[in-house]
């Protein structure tokens, strides 16, 4: 096979249209989030323990660099979920075309900038 | 039939996998929607609710299904990520057993992430 052939869609080499956008970062928050699983089931686990470690999680979580760990963790959570229903949509034909397509990819960002902003109040609150 | 298959791939098909995605997807929403709104209306929750609610056999079996769900997403995910990125046609020759080291890893994190969830939600 001739390695060198011409490949059909180079992603390096053409401007990428907003539901690209979209479609990557659906594939980084989810890389985000199988390394926020280590941190969540940590919380969990130490939650769960005892009556002095649930307490001890509970400020450890409150000191600034878990809020951000947590709210991070909670965006890419966010992002990730909202993404992943628009492919649920899709699946039922619905903004499968052009438009659709460009209008869903809109709306994932509207709707996770607004649950990530939630997340943030909800964090620090 | 003579289809190919790949033998890291979660369920060695890509139909299989399409309909794992989705199906575990749908847990873990049912799960994330259900504690978040758990732990919005009861801001001063404190251990003893914590455990009688984990305790309770219905959250038990939403917790296992939930890690499982976890497990095999994650599995799905990062083999699509992997497969897609760490190639020899982007990162030349080295790719290949790059991808399998970065794979097995995966395979191995996600196998250690599910036995610790599962002795946390199962063991209460």
């Amino acid at each position: 096979m001739n390695k060198k052939r011409p490949v059909n869609l180079d992603i390096g080499t053409i401007q990428l249209p907003i539901t690209s956008y979209v479609s990557i970062l659906h594939r980084v928050s989810g890389v985000v989030l199988f390394a926020a699983i280590a941190v969540f089931l940590w919380v969990l686990d130490a939650s769960l323990s005892s009556e002095e470690s649930f307490n001890a999680i509970k400020e450890c979580i409150e000191s600034t660099f878990f809020q951000l760990i947590i709210w991070a963790s909670l965006a890419a959570l966010a992002y990730h979920l909202v993404a992943g229903v628009r492919h649920l949509v899709m699946d039922f034909g619905v903004g499968e075309t052009l438009e659709g397509g460009r209008l869903g990819a809109m709306i994932v960002l509207i709707a996770a900038a607004v649950l990530i902003v939630l997340a943030g109040v909800w964090v620090w609150a | 039939m003579g289809m190919i298959t790949n033998v890291t791939s979660f369920g060695r098909s890509g139909l299989s996998d399409w309909i794992l995605q989705r199906a575990t997807a749908v847990v873990m929403t049912v799960y994330t929607v259900f504690i978040t709104v758990y732990l919005l209306t009861n801001p001063d929750m404190d251990y003893g609710q914590w455990l009688a609610l984990n305790s309770h056999i219905c959250m038990k079996v939403l917790n296992v299904l939930t890690v499982v769900s976890i497990a095999i997403h994650a599995w799905i995910g990062l083999w699509a990520v992997l497969t897609d990125y760490v190639t020899v046609r982007l990162l030349g020759p080295k790719a290949t057993p790059l991808r399998i080291f970065f794979q097995l890893g995966m395979i191995t994190i996600n196998l250690v992430y599910l036995i610790w969830a599962l002795d946390i939600v199962w063991g209460i």
